[in-house]
């Protein structure tokens, strides 16, 4: 696979990711309870995606680091992600175990999604990967277009946001979009049980 | 096929203003069910109500009339519900009807919420008695120092008065939510399953089932599919299907043992790897199973695609149509709209030489199983004047080369989705539910199925 395609596949691999999970919260407050068979196909899908992201992410290893300067970047990313990370105010408890294992490699940076929601897998472990500051130009988190059509989704435990709203502390939100990316196997069936 | 269907459209029989475009939640149709004779139609609503419709008999002296489904009954099935223990709300939406076979002068069906299974008698009054002794004919007391001879009441003829009462309560008998209910060809029983369990009812015991299937696991983490159907054959009645999520068939024999965790056949066929995607676990889940008419075949709805098993052939389906094809490279959007995630459902017709379903923007596909011809056509307001010719409609890739009147992918309005239809038993007609409202069709030229 090469470098560009598995860019593309793991930002799509992301955004699925995120829309899954926003759908999986909205599906608690749904009328008649949640749904066994809804809930089961949306784990399935969360664990396609994790899992390509994942295997995107290793071929991208295979192609060798991007020439992106990242490096000095990281430091100052690192110095505040668990500034962040503390001011995460706990919304899924499960997913943090999940978090400190899970490996840190040190992979070239993956050019960031469009919404800023999903970019930010810094919080795993030391962060090599500054979703936000890897590239000056793509600063911006404004959205683009349908891409971003999923909404910000949210710790259940916070205010809802309408779509169109942007959570100033975005690095946060996409902390969750990391949590989501880590989770195992058995931590997203728990979501499904623990329901 | 080729039949020209006529359109003798049942509208509006929930109120709808033909001036606002927005549709009441309680009033969109959630199941269609004609009974054995085709005489009745049933519908179920999501506010827990069912709408009867009967057939005007034939050989009324105005020729259009013929045969025309009119009201014939309108109750309350279900309520909402609360369940105190897990702090849950039960839908009242109707999620299936079922006949029974008549076998007196009252008609029974059962209706199923997401918990509870109602048998519901449905019968005609069309005799009162009158001359009563104490009361006169507004029912009050008569003055007894008026009454002067003794008579005896006789029946006189009354305007035809419907009644429906509920019989049974199957109640407190599922955990997770009820998708299917299926009658037995023995008529004395009936199975009810959710997504991990079906129990086996008799109709007439209320405070008992037992449980045929259960494939929840030991660690809930462990779950992999649910059952997302379930049937009983139509003549062999130890013999009943259920399809899952991952695409699968099961055919049991409840003689082999009280438990059908085994299953006597599986059905299911292979995926084929270069077809993979994310949502590949999605569009292979089955929305509907449906025994036909023979026995000898099975119909399933994924979302994608109808496909025609043989019970004799298990490693895969003997005939696989394409319902909406174009769809598979908006896969993605659609989850987003959640859209994915819709239950369309299948019918067969009286001879099982056809299979319908329905699609999006209020189309219906029929699919001639001889002919291999198939056709697409919209319920909508528009296009079903009464007695007007059904048009066949055409969906063509964005793009791509467009004749008059066809309808590119990119233009089909999402929210009106065909998920409930309905073919009578032994003549061409078919009911279309579109959100909500009722459709029939039927096809004047072509009475006779052939």
């Amino acid at each position: 696979m090469s470098a560009t395609t598995a860019m593309e596949v793991n930002a799509e691999a992301r955004r699925i990711l995120a829309v899954s999970i926003s759908k999986l919260y909205a599906s608690r407050t749904q009328r008649g309870g949640l749904r066994l068979h809804r809930s089961l196909l949306l784990s399935l899908v969360m664990r396609s995606a994790r899992d390509i992201y994942h295997s995107s992410r290793e071929s991208e290893e295979l192609c060798g680091p991007q020439p992106a300067a990242e490096e000095p970047e990281q430091p100052m990313d690192t110095g505040s992600r668990p500034g962040e990370r503390a001011g995460l105010p706990e919304p899924q408890p499960r997913h943090e175990p999940a978090l400190s294992p899970s490996p840190s490699s040190a992979p070239p940076p993956v050019p960031r999604a469009e919404e800023p929601a999903s970019a930010g897998e810094g919080c795993d472990g030391e962060t090599s990967e500054d979703k936000e500051n890897w590239s000056p130009a793509r600063r911006s988190r404004k959205r683009r277009g349908k891409a971003s059509a999923a909404p910000d989704f949210l710790p259940s435990k916070r205010a809802r946001l309408e779509p169109g709203e942007e959570r100033y502390a975005a690095p946060l939100g996409s902390c969750r979009a990391a949590a989501g990316l880590s989770l195992s196997a058995r931590s997203l069936n728990q979501v499904i049980a623990a329901f | 096929m080729g039949e020209d269907t006529d359109a003798t459209p049942t509208l509006n029989h929930r109120g709808f203003l033909p001036d606002h475009n927005y549709v009441t939640e309680a009033d969109i149709i959630s199941t269609v069910e004609f009974n054995h004779t085709g005489e009745l139609l049933a519908t179920g609503d999501k506010g827990g109500r069912v709408v009867i419709f009967q057939r005007e008999p034939e050989g009324k002296t105005e020729p259009f009339s013929q045969g025309e489904y009119n009201v014939y009954s309108t109750f309350q099935s279900h309520e909402p519900e609360f369940d105190y223990l897990k702090s849950l709300e039960i839908e009242e939406k109707i999620n299936k009807i079922r006949w029974l076979p008549q076998q007196n002068a009252a008609q029974f069906l059962l209706s199923t919420n997401d918990k509870t299974i109602k048998l519901w008698k449905v019968s005609e009054r069309d005799k009162r008695p009158e001359g009563y002794n104490l009361k006169d004919e507004e029912g009050r007391i008569k003055d007894i120092s008026t009454v002067t001879s003794l008579q005896v009441p006789v029946l006189m003829p009354m305007d035809l008065m419907v009644e429906v009462s509920p019989r049974r309560v199957f109640a407190n008998a599922h955990t997770y939510h009820v998708n299917s209910i299926s009658v037995n060809s023995d008529f004395e029983t009936y199975m009810s399953a959710d997504d991990l369990r079906i129990n086996l009812w008799h109709l007439d015991i209320t405070d008992r089932s037992f449980n045929i299937v259960d494939i929840k696991p030991t660690n809930m983490e462990d779950l992999t599919e649910v059952i997302t159907a379930a049937e009983f054959h139509p003549h062999h009645c130890n013999l009943f299907v259920y399809s899952s999520s991952k695409g699968t068939l099961r055919l049991c024999d409840m003689r082999e043992a009280a438990l059908c965790d085994k299953h006597s056949k599986l059905f299911e066929e292979p995926e084929d790897p270069s077809a993979r995607s994310f949502f590949s676990e999605i569009i292979s889940s089955v929305s509907d199973v449906k025994f036909s008419h023979s026995g000898r075949y099975l119909l399933t709805r994924d979302y994608l695609t109808a496909k025609v098993w043989d019970l004799n052939m298990e490693s895969k389906p003997l005939e696989t149509y394409q319902v909406h094809d174009y769809l598979r490279s908006k896969l993605c959007s659609l989850y987003e709209n959640d859209c994915i995630f819709d239950k369309f459902e299948c019918a067969w017709n009286g001879s099982d030489s056809v299979i319908m379903t329905g699609a999006y923007n209020n189309f219906f596909r029929m699919f001639d199983r001889n002919t291999k011809r198939d056709v697409t056509l919209e319920a909508s307001r528009e296009s079903s004047k009464p007695r007007a010719v059904l048009k066949p409609r055409r969906v063509c890739a964005a793009g791509g080369k467009r004749r008059k009147d066809d309808i590119s992918v990119d233009s089909l309005d999402f929210t009106k989705k065909i998920l409930h239809t309905a073919w009578h038993p032994t003549e061409n007609i078919i009911a279309i539910a579109a959100t909500n409202n009722l459709y029939i069709f039927q096809d004047k030229l072509n009475s006779e199925l052939h």
